[in-house]
Parts: C-alpha cells; sequence; structure tokens
C-alpha cells in the first residue's frame, strides 16, 4: 500500500506537466518513492532482470526483422546472410537466440519464487494470474520465433505442434488447417508464423504493464509473507531496490554474455542449421529446453483413457500443466504464506523441483530408451542340423492376402512332415517357404545387457554353427523395462498431484512454525531504525 | 531420500548410452583444433589448404551456397589482404590473412587473390543482351559456384542422395569439426552395393564413396604431409571457418565484454552495499 | 557534540557515496553508448551491398552518336559513342565560363588515372540538382543532356552549363578490359 503520493513538482515545465499528464508523478510513485520491504532477497531481483529481457528481446528483433525474410526460400539464406554480411548481424542473432533462452531462465526462477513464498494468495490472486497468462503468451512467442530460420528443427517442430491441434475432436482438423494455412506447414505458416511473433511481445508488454499495475495495488510480498504494517517495515524503492536490481541484473547479463560470446550454439540443437526439408524427418524431433518438460507431459500418455485417444489425453495434459497454475491460489489452503515457515510443504516442494528438472530431463530423450530393466535382453535360436531342406514358392492373390497364404504354406509343410520351416517374403504377394524334414532340432538361448550386445552373440552363435545350419529362427524378447516414457508418468502423476492433492491437504493438515508479527522484527531485532 | 534419487540419477545415465548409436555414430576421434578454445583462432594456413582441398575434391558435388567468393578476402577470411611494413627494409609489403601487428585492411575489391579465385570458376548466368542462358568468369560478389542447378539435379546424380551443402555444415553436425574429420578419415572399405561404411556415420553407411586419398590435392608447401589425414584436418578447418567466420572477433569482443561487466558489476556492488549501509535487512 | 562527530563522519561517506555513484554511473553510461553502436551501424550497407558488383558494357553495340544507359549498383549510367563534333565541342568548351570548372580530358580518365579515349563518356545518369535522368538532346544550344526536371542544360561532355544543378555530371569509374569492352566499377 502506498499512501498519497508524496511527489512535489519543483520548477515550472514540471508543475505545468504535472497539471496536464502526471507521468512524472507516476514513475515518482512507482519506482521513487514506492515503499519496498527492507527483507527483500535476491530472489525479488528476477522481477527486474525480465523487463530487461523483454526489452533486449524486442530491440533485437525489431533489428533482425530489418533484415529477416520470411518465405520458405529465402529465410534460411536470409539469417546466414545476418550472420556473415550485416555489420554485427552476429552479435544482434546471437543475443536474440540466447536471449529467448535467458528469459525462460528467469521466468522459471521467478515462478518457483512465487510457488515457495505464496505470492500468489490473497490479495495477489490476479497479479499471479496475469503472471500466467505472461508466461502463456512467451511459451507462444518462442514457438513461433524458432520457427523463423527455417531448419529442419522448426519445421518439424512446428509439424508436430500444429498436428497437435489436430486431436481436438470435431473441431481440430479444421482449426489445424486454419492455423497453417494449408494442409502442411508451408508459406502461409511460416509469413503468419513472422507476424504474430512481432506481435506478441508487444502484447506481453502490455500484460506486464497490468501486472505491475496490480503489484503495486496489493504490494510486494516478502520471505516471511507478513503484510506490511509500519513504515519501519520499508525502504523506499529508489535507490534501494534500483542499485539492487542493477547490480544482480548485472551478474545475470554477465552468464548472458558468456554464452552469447563463447557458447552461442549450446543451447540450441544442430539440427537447426540443416535447411528445412519436408520429405526427410530428423531421427529426433525436440523442442528447445524451456519447453521439454511439456513435452515429455505431452508424451508420457501413450494410451487411451476410456473414450479420449492417447493423443488427445497428451495434449490435454500438457496445457492442464500450466492451466493448474491458474487455479493455484485456490487449490493451496495454507493460511501461511512463506513455505519458510511451513517444514513439509518445504520437502514437497523440492521434490517438485526435482520433478520439473527430471521432466525436462525426459522430454529431451528418446521416448522408448530403457532406463531400468529387470533382467537382460535375451534371444533363442532353433535350427535343425542334418535334415533334408526343401524350398518351395508361395504365390498370394494379391498383398492382402499374403499372410493366409504364407500360413497356409506352413501348414501344409508342416503335414508333410517338416520338423521346422522360415517363410521369406520377397514381394508384395510372392515369398519363399524353406522346411527342413528329418535331422535333429537344436536351439541356443544367448543374452546381452544391451540390443547391440545381443546381436553380436546371436553373429558369434551363426558363424560357430557355421554350414550345419540351412536356416534359423531367431526369437527375441525384451525384459520388463521401466522406460523413459513410464519414468515421465511417475512425473507427470506427481507434477498433477502436487498441485490438486498435496497443497490442498498440506494447507489444512499441516501445523506450520511460527511466524514473525512483522517485518521489521526479525531484521532489527525490534530496535527502531534511522529514517528511510 | 537424497540417497535414492541420486542412486536412480547414476542408473539413468548410464541408460542413456544404450540406444544413442541409431541417432549418433561412433563418438568422433578427440583432435586439438587451435580454434576451440575460448581464445582460440583459426590457423589460416590450415582454412586456405582446406579451402583447395574443397575446391579441388568436394565442389564436384556439395555446394557451399551462402559463402561467396569476397568473403574469403574479408576481415579474418583466410585470403584477406594488408598492407604491413616489412621491419627490415621498412617497405610496405603485402601479407595474406591478419598479421601480429599493426597493417592496413586492403578492400577485397582491390584483392588480386580473391579476384584470381572467383575469375578463375566458370558461372553460369543470363546474357544481359539475348535473355539466354550464358557463362562467364566469376567475380568476387559471386556465390560459390553449385555443382548442379537446383536439389532434384543434385539427387539425380547421386543415388537418390543430395550431398548436402556445407556451408554451416560443423554447426549441422553433433561433434562439428571433429565429426566431419573423423568421417572423411573413417571408412574402413566396406561396400554394400551404392553404400559405404563408415563407423562415425549414424546407422553406419552413408552412400558417399570415400572422397579423398593420399595425394589427391597437390599442396604447395613441401612441408606439409598430403595424407588424407592432413586435408581431412584441412577441410574440417575451412568448414569450421566457413560456419564461423566471425569467431575470432566474437572471442576478443566477448574479452572486452566481460571484463567491463566485471567491473560494472564490482561498482555497482559497492554502491548497493553503500545504498544500504544503515539499513538492516 | 554526537551530532558534531556525526556530521563530519557524515561529510567523509558522503564523498565515498558519491564517488561510488559517480563512478558507477559513469561506468553504465559508457557500457550503454557501446552498446548501442552495434544497433546503430547494423543498418549500415552490409558486405553483400558493399561489394562492388561491375557492370560490363560491349562497345561494339553502340554506334557513333549512340549512347546506351546501363544500371550500375542499382543506379544508371551512361555509356556514349560521341561524334567527332561532340568531341570538337567538348575540348573548345574547356575554356567557356563553367560553373564547375573541368576539362573533357579530367572527364575521360580510366579508373587507374590513365587516359580513356576521347569517343567514350561515362558518365551517371544522375542530375546533380536532385537526381533525375536527363536526355541528350540533338542540336540543343549546348549540345548535350537536359533535365526535365527543372531545367538544367549539360554539354557533350556532361558539364552543367545552365540551370539549378551545381555540378557536373559524374564521371562513373570504368575501365577498358579490351579495345571494345569496358567495365565499370
Amino acid at each position: 500500500m502506498s499512501g498519497p503520493s508524496t511527489y512535489e513538482p519543483k520548477s515550472g515545465i514540471t508543475r505545468w506537466l504535472d497539471r496536464r499528464l502526471p507521468i512524472i508523478r507516476l514513475a515518482h510513485d512507482s519506482f521513487v518513492a514506492y515503499p519496498t520491504p527492507r527483507n527483500l532477497n535476491y530472489w525479488w531481483t528476477f522481477g527486474a532482470m525480465l523487463s530487461f529481457c523483454l526489452i533486449v528481446q524486442i530491440v533485437t528483433g525489431i533489428v533482425l526483422a530489418m533484415h529477416y525474410t520470411p518465405h520458405v526460400t529465402m529465410a534460411f539464406a536470409s539469417v546466414q546472410r545476418l550472420e556473415r554480411d550485416v555489420p554485427f548481424g552476429w552479435l544482434i542473432q546471437n543475443i536474440h537466440a540466447v536471449g529467448a533462452s535467458m528469459f525462460f531462465l528467469a521466468v522459471y526462477i521467478h515462478m518457483f519464487r512465487g510457488l515457495y513464498y505464496g505470492s500468489y494468495k490473497a490479495p495477489r490472486e490476479l497479479l499471479w494470474i496475469l503472471g500466467c497468462v505472461i508466461y502463456l503468451l512467451m511459451v507462444a512467442t518462442g514457438f513461433l520465433g524458432y520457427t523463423l530460420p527455417w531448419g529442419q528443427m522448426s519445421f518439424w517442430g512446428a509439424t508436430v505442434i500444429t498436428n497437435l491441434l489436430g486431436a481436438l475432436p470435431l473441431i481440430g482438423e479444421s482449426i489445424k488447417n486454419w492455423l497453417m494455412g494449408g494442409f502442411s506447414v508451408d508459406q502461409p505458416t511460416i509469413n503468419r508464423f513472422f507476424s504474430l511473433h512481432y506481435l506478441l511481445p508487444f502484447v506481453i508488454a502490455g500484460v506486464v504493464g497490468l501486472h505491475v499495475w496490480a503489484l503495486h495495488e496489493a504490494g510486494q510480498n516478502n520471505p516471511v509473507g507478513v503484510d506490511v504494517k509500519s513504515k519501519a517495515d520499508t525502504v523506499p524503492f529508489t535507490p534501494h531496490a534500483t542499485i539492487k536490481d542493477l547490480f544482480a541484473t548485472t551478474l545475470f547479463v554477465i552468464l548472458f554474455a558468456v554464452f552469447v560470446f563463447y557458447m552461442p550454439d549450446a543451447l540450441g540443437h544442430a539440427d537447426n542449421f540443416i535447411p528445412a526439408d519436408p520429405l526427410k524427418t530428423p531421427p529426433e524431433i525436440v523442442p528447445e529446453w524451456y519447453l521439454l518438460p511439456f513435452y515429455a507431459i505431452l508424451r508420457a500418455f501413450d494410451f487411451n483413457i476410456g473414450p479420449i485417444d492417447s493423443k488427445l489425453a497428451g495434449v490435454l495434459a500438457m496445457f492442464a500443466a500450466i492451466g493448474v497454475l491458474f487455479v493455484l491460489p485456490w487449490l493451496d489452503t495454507s493460511r501461511v504464506r512463506s513455505m519458510r515457515y511451513r517444514p513439509i510443504a518445504r520437502q514437497f516442494f523440492v521434490i517438485f523441483a526435482v520433478v520439473c528438472f527430471a521432466l525436462g530431463w525426459c522430454g529431451g530423450q528418446n521416448p522408448g530408451n530403457i532406463l531400468l530393466k529387470a533382467g537382460p535382453f535375451s534371444a533363442t535360436l532353433t535350427w535343425v542340423e542334418g535334415g533334408q531342406v526343401a524350398e518351395r514358392p508361395i504365390q498370394a492373390d494379391g498383398a492382402a492376402n499374403w499372410q493366409d497364404a504364407a500360413n497356409a504354406a506352413e501348414a501344409q509343410a508342416r503335414a508333410d512332415g517338416a520338423s521346422m520351416t522360415a517363410v521369406t517374403r520377397t514381394g508384395a504377394a510372392t515369398g519363399i517357404l524353406r522346411s527342413v524334414t528329418g535331422g535333429s532340432a537344436q536351439t541356443r538361448t544367448v543374452e546381452g545387457e544391451t540390443t547391440d550386445y545381443l546381436e553380436t552373440h546371436i553373429t558369434e552363435v551363426k558363424e560357430e554353427v557355421g554350414q550345419a545350419a540351412p536356416f534359423y529362427n531367431v526369437e527375441r524378447r525384451v525384459p520388463p523395462a521401466f522406460t523413459v516414457t513410464n519414468f515421465s508418468q511417475v512425473l507427470t502423476l506427481y507434477y498433477f498431484l502436487f498441485f490438486l492433492v498435496i497443497l490442498p491437504i498440506l494447507g489444512l493438515r499441516e501445523r506450520p512454525e511460527r511466524v514473525p508479527d512483522t517485518i521489521a522484527k526479525p531484521v532489527t531485532g525490534g530496535k527502531a531504525q534511522g529514517a528511510s | 531420500m537424497l540417497r535414492a534419487i541420486s542412486a536412480a540419477a547414476a542408473l539413468i545415465v548410464v541408460g542413456c548410452g544404450v540406444a544413442l548409436a541409431a541417432v549418433h555414430g561412433e563418438h568422433p576421434e578427440e583432435y586439438p583444433f587451435s580454434f576451440e578454445s575460448p581464445v582460440g583462432s583459426y590457423d589460416m594456413a590450415a582454412v586456405q589448404r582446406g579451402f583447395q582441398v574443397y575446391q579441388q575434391v568436394c565442389s564436384s558435388c556439395h555446394s557451399m551456397d551462402h559463402l561467396a567468393y569476397r568473403h574469403l578476402g574479408e576481415e579474418g577470411g583466410p585470403f584477406s589482404l594488408y598492407i604491413v611494413r616489412n621491419h627490415e627494409t621498412g617497405e610496405p609489403e603485402p601479407h595474406v590473412g591478419r598479421p601480429e601487428h599493426g597493417g592496413t585492411f586492403v578492400e577485397v575489391t582491390e584483392n588480386p587473390y580473391v579476384r584470381a579465385i572467383a575469375a578463375g570458376v566458370t558461372i553460369v548466368d543470363i546474357d544481359p543482351n539475348s535473355g539466354q542462358p550464358a557463362d562467364r568468369p566469376g567475380r568476387i560478389s559471386d556465390h560459390f559456384r553449385r555443382p548442379f542447378p537446383n536439389a532434384i539435379a543434385a539427387a539425380a546424380s547421386n543415388g537418390g542422395a543430395a550431398p548436402p551443402d556445407l556451408s554451416v555444415m560443423t554447426s549441422a553436425r553433433h561433434g562439428g569439426a571433429r565429426y566431419v574429420r573423423s568421417l572423411l578419415m573413417g571408412y574402413d572399405g566396406q561396400v554394400n552395393g551404392t553404400l559405404h561404411h563408415n563407423p562415425y556415420f549414424p546407422g553406419g553407411w552413408l552412400a558417399m564413396a570415400p572422397p579423398l586419398v593420399d595425394g589427391v590435392v597437390p599442396y604447395s608447401d613441401p612441408e606439409t604431409p598430403q595424407t588424407v589425414d592432413q586435408y581431412a584436418t584441412d577441410v574440417a578447418t575451412f568448414l569450421q571457418w566457413s560456419a564461423d567466420p566471425h569467431m575470432e572477433q566474437r572471442k576478443r569482443l566477448g574479452v572486452v565484454v566481460l571484463a567491463f561487466l566485471a567491473v560494472l558489476a564490482g561498482l555497482l556492488y559497492l554502491a548497493y552495499k553503500q545504498v544500504w549501509r544503515n539499513e538492516s535487512h | 557534540m554526537a551530532e558534531a562527530a556525526a556530521t563530519s563522519a557524515h561529510d567523509g561517506e558522503t564523498t565515498r557515496r558519491d564517488f561510488i555513484y559517480i563512478a558507477g554511473a559513469a561506468v553504465a553510461t559508457v557500457g550503454i553508448a557501446a552498446t548501442i553502436w552495434p544497433f546503430i551501424d547494423q543498418m549500415n550497407p552490409a558486405a553483400d551491398t558493399r561489394a562492388l558488383s561491375t557492370t560490363e558494357v560491349d562497345l561494339s553495340a553502340v554506334p557513333e552518336g549512340q549512347q546506351v544507359k546501363v544500371l550500375w549498383q542499382g543506379k544508371p549510367v551512361f555509356v556514349r559513342h560521341r561524334t567527332a563534333v561532340e568531341i570538337a565541342a567538348a575540348q573548345r568548351d574547356d575554356f567557356a565560363s563553367l560553373k564547375d570548372p573541368q576539362s573533357d580530358a579530367d572527364r575521360l580518365k580510366q579508373e587507374d588515372g590513365e587516359a580513356g579515349r576521347p569517343e567514350w563518356l561515362v558518365l551517371q545518369a544522375s542530375c546533380t540538382h536532385l537526381g533525375c535522368v536527363p536526355t541528350f538532346v540533338e542540336g540543343s544550344q549546348f549540345g548535350g543532356w537536359f533535365c526535365p526536371c527543372h531545367g538544367s542544360d549539360y554539354d557533350t561532355s556532361g558539364r552543367i552549363r545552365r540551370g539549378p544543378a551545381p555540378k557536373n555530371l559524374l564521371v562513373a569509374p570504368y575501365l577498358f578490359t579490351g579495345p571494345t569492352a569496358i567495365r565499370i566499377g
């Protein structure tokens, strides 16, 4: 709460201006005299860093737009021209690309700060919701921007995400084609993505204005979560918070500069330096690191839930993961704001943070990767030694009848006394049946810790047996395994449980520690301080 | 709790290695390229030789659309020209590549080496009077000559797989310059139809036949060996320069910026302490 | 008593505090100025634009008394094959009163300083007043080009003789690459 304005215009010009457009008064009240809790720690400097990042992205973005061409045949080349020919183009391009990552790094820390200290609780619910809106707009802006260089990852990432919209029942296909401007990601798509990518940051800036307005209405939260009670609790924003924000932002810029000047491509993906090719899908399609947790949640749903198919379930879960943040103020029932005084909640929060990191890791992995398995991969080879080998052609009427024809041929061979058969398909409707009659059946089982080792052992057995075996039947088995997808499922479960179950219950059942009476007490030891 | 998490984390790291073979080939060989450290720079002699290898071997199939001949002569380029003062005679003389100290840069338009390189190439263009396709010698403003007029022709002449553009190849592959070097040296001779075996290539089999053999490119410097290893190293260096021509400027500027920011951070910290001196917080 | 001590201590600290603030502000200002420069420089012509593209002209296609207009760096350039009468007039007018004095021989020099050939004049087709393209008018008073926009009159060497243009038509840099070919730029 700020109380009445303390600004007094001193000169004729400032008095003239104040009577007509009190903009200096607004700046003074909001950023100079504004009473700020004296106990804010460095986690509170990330708001200023985010404003800095937004300005950097907008300025570098506008400059890049002077040189970028949003056309499928020229986009990649225009970015190359920026890197090679435009004076300092390489620098501005690097700042914009690294800047997006730095923006998300800061916003995640900012959001975690809000979660830990209960900054979303009354009367700051709308402040929190506006923040969620800003985050959603940032995700959209980042996605749109990543498409623009028109590399392989740009194109295929856009294809995957727009295809997700196709999962929505009834309206999905129409919305997808409406968004893409066609039946696949192509020229209309890149052109409109460029327009929207230019627009959204200014929408973000507008919502940031509302966000800061809502903040100043309620006043800052602080590490002990106790309301401001008197002037002893606060210091004027300038110079106290201003200098701290400037210092912390400079440290942030140092990290920013290390990436820009020494590791500019470290946060990106090599495949985005390959020009987009609609005919060739890269072996792995991954978004940028800041979207990986949501990608993991999306892919965790490889099973149908009743009438909802897995693709739709994944899309809904992915949006719900952000959606649940919007209703957080009403989910957390605790009357204590700051987790500093909520020991049990703190532990669950730490697990939540680890879960988010782990989800990010999962998002970057191949979903089928095995993390833990109960036993080795194994395979059983069977062959017949010393028997009579016969070969017979198989002819089916058309490819659709192939399986029936092959089964019939095998059944016939067995009826004729074959002890082992093998079918090889040579064409859509043709193949060869090989059978062995008589002889002695042999079998060998091999194991391997990885599929590569297994194949090596299979080859060794075949080499050892050599000519004695005319052909083999190989049956490969996968042990029960805990895959990346399984891991994502466990993590996603915790993610939703944390918001929907744990926080509501904890608020009612937990016994918090004693919260201080005022902000000033813990830092001053009760003594009154000099004028602030 | 923490122990269980660490144990799980360790298992996960181990499990990662399993399925990578399909996405990446064998891990490329280590090599101490001069440009890798934060203070590294390009060995210009290697970049020049690498360009020669590209011109004489690779350019028959691989385009480098984003490079123009003038890029070779701009500041930081392998054939950039400077006028330096000879230490002994005091006379001005030309020097190719950035000199140790001093020297004035000669604009690429006045650079005879780059002009000669460009003029040695035949570019297909439109005759300005008749409007019909006509050949002409290259100019420095031309982009590198394309071996094929379009992607379809490139694929058709190469068994269905178009040879990729090399302009940013070291950025476009995991392992970068090391990968390119290992790949060019890594053929083991196995052939399957039109495919050749190379453990560094994801999947192990690629359509490019081994392009380098000992002695295929005549180097002017007798000290430098003319082996496949040398060619591979040099062309990898050239491709790295092509992908990142401003690297040296970037790293130099980085030192200045970080030093400045460190000083600024120090001053702001002192100011912060000063402001908050009498306030408890 | 405590106040006096406090005041003197305060003075010393004021100086130190001010120094830190001033130093910090100064360093920050230098940093901001240095940061702004790349954003201004990036709008300057890029390397590909700066790289002089050249225009080749085949002179055998231009008969005597005719001129061609070619594009060089996106701007129009006249290449005129002058007649003996035009050459004589140009050389005679070396001694006329000229707003922008320059001899005809000077205006024929090639890019490398070598003398040109009097029958070949290579001029930038941009009136030095406000940039319109002048037209060559046979039999005009000064025998050369006339700019329709504001009435500047040029002679057979492209020098300004009458009208608002301040300077002669600029000579485009060129070189003879053979007996019947030139390269502009």
